[in-house]
């Protein structure tokens, strides 16, 4: 078994470790219901929210210009990248101009979907995750394994061993507070050395051309604060119309992702720092290839808060690496697709189908039923197994034909569980009954 | 009032039971009940796993068998969910498909909501109630706890009139079993494990039994408290209701 299917069933496969994570992400998603419990009006919010990314995305054109502008009004520079190497090489070129070889980053999906730091390592740059948890899994040099908190499937324990070994911490340290300090310290030497920081975006605002960064250890500040560049990086579908628009998503942005009701630093950016320079690099990666295909929009609505994640009864049991993408869970399933549907054609099956991700979701994507019509396209494309495919003909002939369907029910009942299937590896059938339903009603019908 | 019954396929074969409630206690507020014997099955495992070709043709065959009734009633929600939110996709331009949609209902929904009926009755067991997720969050027999609403259920609401019947309280009053459909055999550890925690969670609870509105999700449950060696025992609502209110 590969793909997600069989990293998942690795996953589970330590079953005290499973419940933790379990346990641990639920946490989250419990926190989430408390806060959004004392905002009465969540529901319009979230149908808010939806409505003005449906309005931005139905002009996204107009506005990325006008935020174009109005960055450059404001003394920053943007570029426009079509691809994920198109973005390594504009901020690659950006660094090397400048002979930056040390730069401090704040979190940042999209420059993890681009894999932006194994491609500036290849070319002599130095990188430094400054998000504590991002810094947990780059020493690890793995990626992370949820968006808001990449290193969650790590235990204190294993960190205080990583810091033993990367940070020379005490042997068997493992107090939280005690090891993030020792990051602290390793990280503010790190902010004094860099020579550039980078942020990603998480709402560019097209009527001033400003950016927003919310983080939650003040690590994007730091960053672009100290060194004379500031490269932020953003996809295009980050943008908001006005800042009234973007009041609507801070309040439902943290709620959603950590249960707090705002995020501790919310950070605006209207052009450089004076003395400094600002650049902006606006990438597609496949999302106008999204936008074109209306079942598949409303996925560009979203604003990377994790609670489908949270709240995935698949993605709490399996981790984020099993998913094998930047973007784990629900809406890493229905965005990978997109980008490459051969290789991620698993992703849309890792789901019962539950539901409940478009329900917690805060802009109301209609993450399952984008999930069941991913299923379908993969179909269409021919990208599902030919057993599979026979499977399903075959059954759809038998289930056709009323008589071929009934004398399938008696084999069923009668062999059914003296054949082996995957099913009974852990599960008993049930009894088999000896008649069917409609064996029975038509006694009954007759004995009227 | 004409009913005709969609029995889902497992159903019909491996829980004839379930049918056989359901249709008594259809009669029994008054209705008069149908099997229209050429039904089958409604699609949903072939659509369920992308071939939406394969439940195209099963899903006219649905249309047609259940033409000439006023109302239609299946013990699942999933199933149920299946006609009202997954055909558009399949049959975007079947006028036949309208009145399917329309007239189609889940068996809980149609006694709260159709019948309204509230039945009375007697059943003296602690039970712990599976929200089985089709019938929760497509078809919206209750709130959830996900979404900012006031907080209601239709399953709930008709055990209300059942003495003795006792709720248990989950840690976790609606998350997923892990059936899912062909994901059970897809993702068998996940699914598994899922289930698992929610048997968990329902013996932490003291429940005696398991109900709920889906027999696939219980057929799952059951599978692994039978290979387990669990005491808890499985019955669909259709069950609960009609020896509570014999």
């Amino acid at each position: 078994m590969t793909g997600h299917a069989g990293r998942a069933a690795a996953f589970v496969g330590n079953g005290a470790r499973l419940h933790w994570h379990d346990q641990a992400v639920w946490f989250v998603r419990n926190k989430r219901d408390v806060a959004r419990g004392f905002i009465p009006e969540w529901e319009e919010l979230r149908s808010l929210g939806s409505q003005i990314k449906a309005h931005t995305l139905s002009r996204l054109p107009e506005y990325l210009e006008q935020f174009e502008r109005n960055a450059a009004a404001a003394g920053a520079k943007v570029h426009w990248a079509r691809d994920a190497e198109e973005h390594n090489r504009i901020v690659h070129g950006l660094l090397r101009e400048r002979r930056v070889t040390r730069l401090v980053k704040s979190k940042s999906m999209l420059t993890e979907e681009c894999h932006l730091n194994e491609y500036l390592e290849a070319h002599g740059v130095e990188v430094v995750d400054t998000d504590l948890g991002e810094r947990i899994v780059q020493f690890r040099r793995e990626p992370p394994s949820h968006i808001v908190m990449p290193a969650i499937h790590l235990k204190k324990e294993e960190i205080g061993e990583l810091f033993h070994e990367r940070l020379g911490t005490p042997a068997g340290l493992s107090d939280p507070r005690e090891l993030t300090e020792a990051a602290r310290v390793h990280l503010r030497e790190k902010f004094l050395e860099a020579q550039a920081g980078l942020t990603g975006v998480n709402f560019a605002i097209a009527s001033t051309g400003g950016v927003v960064v919310c983080t939650n250890e003040g690590n994007a500040d730091l960053g672009t604060s100290l060194p004379p560049l500031h490269i932020a990086c953003m996809g295009v579908e980050k943008l908001v119309p006005s800042p009234r628009e973007l009041a609507v998503f801070l309040r439902l942005l943290a709620r959603s992702a950590t249960g707090q009701p705002i995020t501790t630093y919310t950070s605006h950016f209207h052009g450089p720092r004076p003395g400094a320079q600002m650049h902006i690099v606006i990438v597609d990666h496949g999302r106008s290839r999204i936008l074109g295909r209306p079942e598949f929009r409303n996925a560009l609505k979203c604003i990377r808060c994790a609670a489908c994640l949270n709240t995935c009864p698949v993605y709490r049991r399996s981790g984020g690496h099993s998913y094998g993408v930047a973007v784990a869970g629900p809406i890493g399933s229905v965005l990978a697709p997109h980008v490459d549907a051969k290789k991620h054609a698993g992703l849309p099956f890792a789901s019962s189908l539950c539901g409940s991700c478009s329900d917690v979701c805060p802009v109301r994507i209609d993450l399952h039923h984008q999930l069941f019509a991913w299923r379908g396209e993969l179909a269409r494309r021919g990208l599902l197994s030919w057993h599979k495919r026979l499977v399903s003909r075959v059954a759809a002939w038998v289930l056709a034909r009323t008589w071929a369907y009934r004398i399938a029910g008696k084999l069923l009942r009668v062999f059914g569980p003296h054949v082996p299937n995957p099913w009974t590896r852990q599960r008993d059938l049930p009894p088999m009954p000896r008649q069917s339903f409609r064996a029975q009603w038509r006694k009954r019908v007759r004995a009227r | 009032m004409d009913v005709a019954l969609f029995v889902p396929c497992y159903v019909d074969q491996l829980y004839p039971q379930v049918g056989l409630a359901t249709a008594a206690l259809l009669e029994r507020y008054g209705a008069t009940v149908h099997f229209p014997e050429a039904q089958t099955c409604c699609g949903q495992p072939m659509a369920n796993s992308g071939f939406f070709d394969d439940a195209r043709g099963l899903a006219r065959k649905m249309i047609e068998v259940f033409a000439p009734y006023e109302h239609v009633v299946c013990p699942s929600g999933s199933c149920t969910s299946m006609v009202r939110n997954h055909y558009p996709d399949l049959l975007p331009d079947d006028p036949g498909l309208v009145a399917l949609r329309g007239k189609t209902f889940e068996l809980c929904e149609f006694l709260h909501d159709v019948l309204r009926v509230r039945p009375q009755g007697r059943f003296g067991h602690k039970v712990g109630l599976h929200q089985s997720c089709h019938a929760l969050r497509e078809l919206r027999l209750g709130s959830g706890s996900e979404r900012l609403v006031a907080p209601f259920s239709k399953i709930r609401a008709l055990f209300e009139g059942i003495e003795g019947l006792e709720l248990s309280r989950l840690d976790r009053t609606d998350e997923c079993c892990g059936f899912g459909g062909t994901f059970a055999l897809a993702e068998e550890a996940v699914s598994c494990a899922m289930g698992r925690d929610r048997i968990a969670d329902h013996e932490r609870a003291g429940s005696e039994m398991i109900t709920g509105a889906d027999v696939s999700c219980l057929m799952h449950l059951e599978g692994l408290i039978r290979r387990e060696g669990k005491k808890l025992r499985v019955l669909h609502v259709a069950e609960l209701l009609e020896e509570a209110t014999r």
